[in-house]
């Protein structure tokens, strides 16, 4: 019978992982955390979560950067920001969530079969391309590289929509599309 | 005054009955509205989860655009546009690395960001600038008997609350009362409808909007009003699913300015209202060619 330890080691941390974190701005107050457990009562989603809120502000103080990076909580997170307006202690837990999110990105360590994070970068894709984005492609595009017959379930969805005229499969693009792509490459030329 | 109009991808998408009923709504209370030249998408949440740069990029290159045309305020309707271009401004403002990042992309194509102009949301628009006597003096169908949920989402008030109470906001409230309708108690007015997770993860996000649309109908009410593209096709688009999975809430949610365009006198076709998947029920005071023609929209 195979047996699994269910608690970390200090070996199993990665280790500045938390200052780094702490050293972004905006994300400096993480330090003051009490662990009070508000943000995690008040997160509407925190019951789905691998870890709670509280727990993944914790955890990423302390170090646990695979756990937290490859946590399905940080793309849980709605961007609600129930929790940072009730926080006793002022951290912008949402943008901290933002701040995880991006490096787990950048690190390709997000959970596979998750289709929040697959959504945001395809949504990126089409405002670097057209400056504008189509509702109903993003979505296709999304099942198709996710799960496509959740795809099939939404089909009666697509006539509701076709019904009342809100269907469009008409990519629009802004004139200035070069432009946009101009600055948004910029931002890689500075890093 | 004149406002720059930045519709934003949704509501020129599924989102566009807010579109058509807003403008003529505006229109009629005397604001006149531009639509910004060439605006791009703001770049919502998403752009946010994957490059915090980039994203105020993408969102400030539309506050360059006014700033350029020499308009001094942006309307925004969708609420993740207003939170989106307003959370830009303030991390221009208070994070250097973040203003260098944004002048550096602006310099690359000639464009300049120098000043913060106000970007509001109609509501803030309604309470601040045009008033509730001007509105009350346009109404000529008083929505008698009509129990409305006001429902405002998260991203209007949260995390910056500049028109309204972060945690009992009540301008659509006082909107709503002067049009004539009845006004429920609606504790969940500022709970997440989901967002976008009733796509990508529909076992957590649909339950949301089930919450949501429970408790409207507990409270009594006919209708939810939204202020928002995104709320308005999670409460009404789902119904199917949340009566399989839970129980039937169909209950129809609609726009705030739908309800103002009736209560002023147009129509429901005017107003885009046959756009919604659950039909709101023609109301009483309404004209008689305007009843009959909600009734057909509504069959
Ligand atoms: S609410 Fe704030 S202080 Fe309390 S646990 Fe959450 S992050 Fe820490
Ligand atoms: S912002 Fe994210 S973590 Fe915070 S309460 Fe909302 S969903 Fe939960
Ligand atoms: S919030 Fe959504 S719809 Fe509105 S502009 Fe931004 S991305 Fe496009
Ligand atoms: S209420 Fe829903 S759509 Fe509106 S901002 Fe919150 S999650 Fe987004």
């Amino acid at each position: 019978m195979e047996m699994t330890r269910t608690i970390k080691y200090e070996a199993d941390r990665v280790k500045g992982f938390g200052e780094e974190v702490m050293s972004v701005p905006g994300c400096e107050e993480l330090k003051d955390c009490i662990q009070c457990g508000t943000c995690s009562g008040v997160c509407p989603l925190s019951i789905y979560m691998d870890f709670t809120p509280r727990q993944v502000m914790e955890m990423t103080r302390f170090d646990f950067k695979n756990e937290v990076l490859g946590s399905k909580t940080i793309w849980l997170c709605a961007s609600c920001y129930a929790c940072t307006v009730e926080c006793p202690r002022q951290i912008k837990i949402t943008d901290i969530m933002y701040e995880l999110k991006q490096r787990a990105i950048k690190e390709k360590v997000y959970p596979r079969g998750l289709p929040t994070p697959v959504l945001a970068q395809e949504f990126t894709k089409m405002v670097h391309d057209y400056g504008r984005v189509n509702e109903i492609l993003l979505a296709t595009k999304m099942y198709m590289k996710t799960n496509p017959f959740a795809a099939m379930g939404m089909a009666p969805l697509g006539l509701g929509m076709i019904k009342t005229g809100r269907f469009s499969m008409i990519q629009e693009k802004i004139r200035g599309r070069a432009d946009l792509a101009r600055m948004l490459e910029t931002v890689d030329e500075g890093k | 005054m004149k406002y720059s109009y930045y519709p934003g991808c949704s509501l020129k998408g599924q989102g566009r009955a807010y579109e058509e009923s807003l403008l003529p709504v505006m229109r009629h209370l005397g604001i006149e509205l531009e639509e910004l030249p060439d605006w791009n998408c703001c770049g919502a949440t998403a752009y946010m989860a994957v490059d915090e740069g980039k994203a105020c990029v993408a969102a400030s290159r539309n506050l360059a655009i006014a700033e350029k045309a020499g308009l001094q305020q942006v309307l925004a309707p969708c609420s993740a546009c207003y939170l989106v271009l307003n959370k830009t401004q303030h991390l221009i403002h208070d994070y250097p690395h973040i203003k260098s990042t944004v002048d550096r992309a602006m310099a690359s194509v000639n464009l300049k960001y120098s000043t913060d102009i106000p970007v509001r949301h109609p509501l803030d628009v309604l309470i601040s600038d045009v008033g509730m006597d001007a509105i009350k003096q346009k109404v000529t169908h008083p929505l008698k008997g009509l129990k409305v949920a006001p429902y405002y989402g998260c991203q209007i008030v949260r995390p910056y609350a500049t028109f309204d109470d972060q945690f009992n906001p009540t301008s659509m409230d006082r909107i709503l009362e002067a049009l004539g309708a009845t006004v429920v108690q609606f504790p969940l007015k500022t709970k997440c409808c989901g967002g976008s997770l009733t796509g990508t993860l529909p076992e957590a996000g649909l339950r949301l909007s089930y919450i949501i649309l429970k408790e409207a109908i507990k409270r009594g009410a006919d209708v939810i009003a939204t202020v928002c593209p995104l709320c308005l096709f999670n409460l009404d688009s789902f119904h199917g699913k949340i009566a399989a999975k839970w129980e039937s809430t169909r209950i129809p949610t609609v726009y705030f300015s739908q309800l103002m365009g009736l209560a002023f006198g147009m129509t429901a076709k005017q107003m885009g209202l046959q756009r919604g998947l659950v039909p709101m029920k023609p109301l009483a005071s309404a004209p008689a060619c305007c009843a009959a023609r909600t009734a057909a929209a509504a069959s």
